[in-house]
């Protein structure tokens, strides 16, 4: 979708690390509330807290979900996944280990198909893990401490990482809009990075074109949002061609992305040297998979917005750019497929969800990050409406106040058509009467006209729109003043 | 009916008493709390005496059975090791970490004790987080042992063994990690079982290490122990590891017949340094068990040899990171100076929250789990399970039940041994391979030396066969009489503790 910049004779390689959170119910180990937004520690318990004594119980519907994403992005999945300690101590983490997967992760060896400026690349990825959020700690509230907040602690959360297949800044972005793409189209994931439903960190190393081996890597955190992302790596690429070729080499080590400078520093040794001491966490057994159940999950899989786009060009013959701009969105998809099923003109159904729908929806925030909560109109509204202008009842531009007072008051186009008498007048006699009546009420603007000054024509049609009410069939008001014009 | 004190009684005599309308629930909590204090300066067997909790118990007790209500455990004076969560009571594990701490939960055991009506006396003494041999690692002082209050009780459970063998209560729960329910009881003289790894939950009980803790009951007889045994063991949806198996009727199953069962006798488990009395103690009573009719045979068990160095790699490491949460945010000690950052807090609330013990096995565990060190200690730990694992599972296929001595010598002196940690973790030699394999056993007295001190008996079952080892047991304590020793009026005879 973006250009890809001139990096010279190197080659960037990069690799992405998402983390993604589940949108279950409840959290991964105890029935607290996994939403967002509520006050501080209200969904807490003796076992989201880490207090002494207390045991983690798996939610099943997360493995669900992870199984969902991990079978839609063409994983496989071993037959043994081990739930595993990552010890390390943080206000914000309250056992002093986090419950993530290690060496047995879910899911390997899948990929994700990205739209790129050159074609279609596939990214493959290493693995799709499981583990559990940590909660956050608020600093700014007091000088001399800072308060935690428990609600995220346990939310469950999915790490997708990538292989180092990614070539560029754009082509990361890309990646990740196709990832959340499919994240959304699956529902297990809103994909909000600013609110960090969706989190990414990516390892980023430049080698020689041209030669296969890989250069040394750094690890890029702190990017909130796709605009984030594509920077920072195109910063850093640049930062690595200009240590090298300035003779230096590059450190492996973790740098924090900072937007307002919009550079990559260092992140303090201390912070970055952990010893996680993985082991098998003996409170949870191994996830066994069953095959029977995995083969259950895979037919309960969506289409995907890849294959949808491709169904939508081919099947519905709409241009490949409208097909992305409605499949980006499961719900817009759909909304799309309902309206067809009710009358069957998509590239007119197309532009009027890609234009008016969309335009409303965004101006009136009537969606969150997952979902359109509520659609100016109804699909088969919108339907009905494109119906009246194609049998020629009112005009495109009738349609456009037909639509506003749809939205305004709801109600169905046709009766909006008929009790605000918006009915095209096609009949030519009536026409004809308002045209004999604009040309007898303006005698210089006609003799203005006949002596060559075209440009009138425009007053005359708007004349006779007028006083029909707009109603008037613009076709039939065309040929009628001209001919009578020309008279 | 029975002419002696009701402290003195087992809980099938107190029952009877209940049920023939003799004695109440209440006169019960009165009587085991009136015995509690006069003993408690100089056994120290529990860390708090819960007096209303146990009078609001035993009037409910005595109220369920008005309404016809009948129950193996209804009115039964208990006390808790200071390791289960009470709801509303303070439950420190014997760590001064845990400060102020009262927990908002009750333990699945605890809610299954109430369920059952059982009074609530105390809540006892322990090694600090479950970490010792002889309750000595307690931050609030050892517990002695009522047999001879110069003695330890031993560990870690050895305030719940020491409140059953003084008649503070007549059952007591405690947890046994690499012996210690066991090797109290068999010190203070008492009948204790550690199930298998996953027959009773886990949930509520402050995690030494994980995947070796198993809850079990103390009592003075076998038939006692199934009692309890079989109000605390079933499932429990909030411990993943709890398995979800029907549990048998303990207690049906002790039909006094060992006739025709085979009984093996690991020869690794008579270990040099063994103490000669105890020795011949235990022989003795697996010859009793012959002359009841059992069949001995000799097994092995070559792999015992490495039951100690695996365990002090497995249970710390899982320690060092079970015990990470003690950190001071959110519960708890908290030291912390005006101007401490938060590593500073971290480090002033654990230097003076964990006692030395507790460090030693979180630096052990964390050393154990170090990159670099993993495969060398952690994962050789693991194979090294595997392997003592399968010795049990081959000794059981020539054999019901094996017969052991519990540990290698009798209740050792206060502050014998506190010097010297490897010595102390010698005491759990013989019964640290139980919890690597994960299998129940029963720990039951079977003579005394010649100082007075009570000798324990052994009896390992494979896994979720504690009726196996109960009935052995049980019917060893039909034909003898060890079990109805009562130990002298402790602190009448020598001084205290401290």
């Amino acid at each position: 979708m973006s250009d890809a910049p001139d990096y010279g004779p190197w080659e960037p390689v990069i690799g992405l690390e998402v983390h993604a959170q589940m949108l279950t119910e409840s959290k991964l180990f105890c029935g607290c509330s996994a939403k967002f937004g509520a006050e501080p520690n209200a969904h807490t318990c003796p076992v989201c807290m880490g207090m002494p004594g207390v045991l983690p119980v798996l939610n099943r519907r997360a493995v669900e979900f992870a199984t969902r994403t991990a079978l839609a992005t063409g994983c496989e999945i071993p037959r043994i996944a081990r739930w595993a300690r990552k010890n390390y101590f943080y206000p914000d983490l309250p056992k002093g280990y986090q419950i993530s997967m290690y060496d047995e992760p879910l899911a390997v060896a899948g990929g994700v198909e990205v739209e790129t400026p050159e074609g279609t690349r596939r990214v493959r990825l290493t693995r799709i893990h499981m583990e559990e959020d940590a909660g956050k700690n608020v600093h700014d509230a007091h000088d001399d401490h800072s308060l935690v907040d428990l609600n995220r602690a346990g939310v469950p959360l999915m790490e997708i990482v990538s292989e180092p297949d990614i070539r560029s800044a754009a082509e990361a972005a890309d990646y990740l809009r196709s990832l959340r793409a499919i994240l959304q189209y699956l529902a297990v994931c809103d994909g909000n990075m600013e609110e960090g439903s969706m989190r990414c960190d990516a390892n980023v190393s430049i080698r020689r074109r041209g030669t296969t081996e890989l250069g040394t890597r750094t690890e890029i955190k702190n990017m909130n949002s796709f605009r984030s992302v594509e920077r920072a790596i195109d910063v850093e690429i640049r930062r690595q061609i200009e240590v090298v070729e300035g003779g230096g080499r590059i450190v492996q080590e973790t740098r924090l992305w900072d937007a307002d400078r919009g550079q990559t520093f260092p992140m303090r040794s201390k912070e970055a040297a952990h010893d996680y001491r993985y082991f098998p966490d003996p409170d949870l057994l191994p996830l066994v998979s069953d095959p029977a159940w995995v083969e259950e999950v895979r037919r309960g899989l969506p289409e995907l917005p890849a294959a949808r786009r491709d169904r939508f060009v081919r099947d519905h013959g709409i241009p490949p750019y409208d097909a992305a701009v409605l499949t980006a969105r499961r719900d817009v998809a759909d909304y799309f497929e309902a309206a067809l099923a009710a009358h069957p003109n998509p590239k007119s159904i197309s532009n009027w969800i890609m234009g008016d729908i969309l335009r409303l929806v965004r101006e009136r925030k009537l969606d969150d990050a997952l979902v359109i909560t509520e659609w100016p109109v109804a699909p088969a509204a919108l339907a009905k409406l494109v119906a009246l202008i194609d049998d020629g009842t009112i005009s495109g531009k009738i349609a456009k106040t037909v639509f506003e007072e749809m939205v305004a008051g709801g109600g169905d186009p046709a009766s909006i058509v008929e009790k605000k008498g918006l009915r095209q007048v096609t009949d030519t006699g009536a026409i004809e009467a308002a045209v004999d009546a604009v040309i007898a009420a303006s005698p210089d603007k006609v003799a203005e006209y006949r002596s060559g000054k075209d440009k009138l024509f425009g007053f005359f049609v708007g004349q006779v729109m007028k006083a029909t009410g707009g109603k008037a069939n613009p076709q039939a008001v065309n040929d009628l003043l001209r001919s009578k014009l020309a008279g | 009916m029975s002419t002696k004190n009701p402290t003195d009684w087992t809980i099938a005599e107190a029952r009877k008493s209940l049920e023939a309308g003799e004695t109440s629930a209440l006169d019960l909590a009165r009587a085991f709390l009136d015995r509690a204090a006069s003993v408690e300066p100089a056994v120290h067997a529990l860390l708090e005496r819960t007096t209303d909790r146990a009078l609001s118990d035993a009037r409910a007790a005595d109220a369920r059975r008005a309404k016809g209500e009948r129950g193996p455990l209804l009115g039964i004076p208990v006390v808790l090791k200071d390791i289960f969560a009470t709801r509303g009571i303070p439950t420190t594990c014997g760590s001064r970490i845990l400060e102020g701490f009262v927990p908002p939960y009750d333990a699945d055991a605890v809610e299954r004790l109430s369920r059952a009506g059982a009074v609530l006396v105390g809540k006892s003494n322990l090694d600090e987080f479950a970490m010792g041999s002889s309750t000595e690692n307690s931050a609030f002082g050892p517990t002695a042992n009522p047999w001879d209050t110069g003695r330890v009780a031993g560990g870690s459970s050895g305030g719940s063994a020491a409140a059953v063998a003084a008649g503070e209560c007549l059952a007591s729960l405690g947890t046994d990690t690499g012996g210690s329910i066991r090797l109290p009881a068999s010190y203070c003289g008492v009948c204790g079982m550690k199930p298998t790894y996953g027959r009773v939950s886990r949930y509520g009980v402050i995690a030494y290490a994980s995947s070796l803790d198993q809850v079990g009951p103390f009592a003075r007889t076998v038939a006692d122990l199934a009692d309890v045994l079989g109000v605390i063991a079933g499932h429990d949806p909030r411990d993943s590891t709890s398995v979800p198996a029907p549990v048998p009727d303990y207690a049906a199953a002790l039909d006094g017949r060992v006739a025709g069962l085979r009984i093996g006798v690991p020869r690794e488990y008579f270990v040099p340094g063994m103490a000669p009395e105890v020795e011949a103690a235990v022989r003795e009573a697996i010859e009793r068990l012959r002359s009841l009719g059992a069949t001995i045979v000799e097994v092995g068990l070559p792999h015992t040899k490495y039951a100690v160095a695996t365990y002090y790699l497995v249970a710390p490491a899982e320690a060092s990171s079970n015990l990470a949460r003690y950190d001071g945010v959110r519960f708890g000690l908290r030291k912390a100076a005006a101007d401490a950052n938060l590593l500073d807090m971290y480090r002033e609330t654990r230097d003076a929250g964990f006692g030395a013990e507790v460090k030693r096995r979180i630096l052990l565990g964390t050393y154990a789990l170090s990159a670099g060190y993993y495969d060398a200690f952690y994962l050789k730990a693991q194979k090294a399970r595997t392997l003592i694992r399968d010795d049990f599972a081959k000794a059981f296929a020539e054999c019901d039940v094996l017969a052991t001595p519990v540990a290698p010598t009798v209740a050792f002196g206060l502050g014998e041994k506190t010097e010297d940690p490897l010595a102390m973790y010698l005491s759990d030699v013989l019964t640290i391979s139980v919890n690597l394999a994960g299998l129940p056993a029963l720990a039951l007295p079977c003579g005394f030396d010649g100082a007075g001190l009570p000798i324990g008996l052994q009896l390992i079952a494979p896994a979720f066969r504690e009726e196996a080892a109960l009935r052995v047991g049980d019917a060893f304590q039909r034909a003898t009489d060890w079990h109805e020793r009562r130990p002298p009026a402790p602190g009448a005879a020598k001084g205290g503790a401290r």
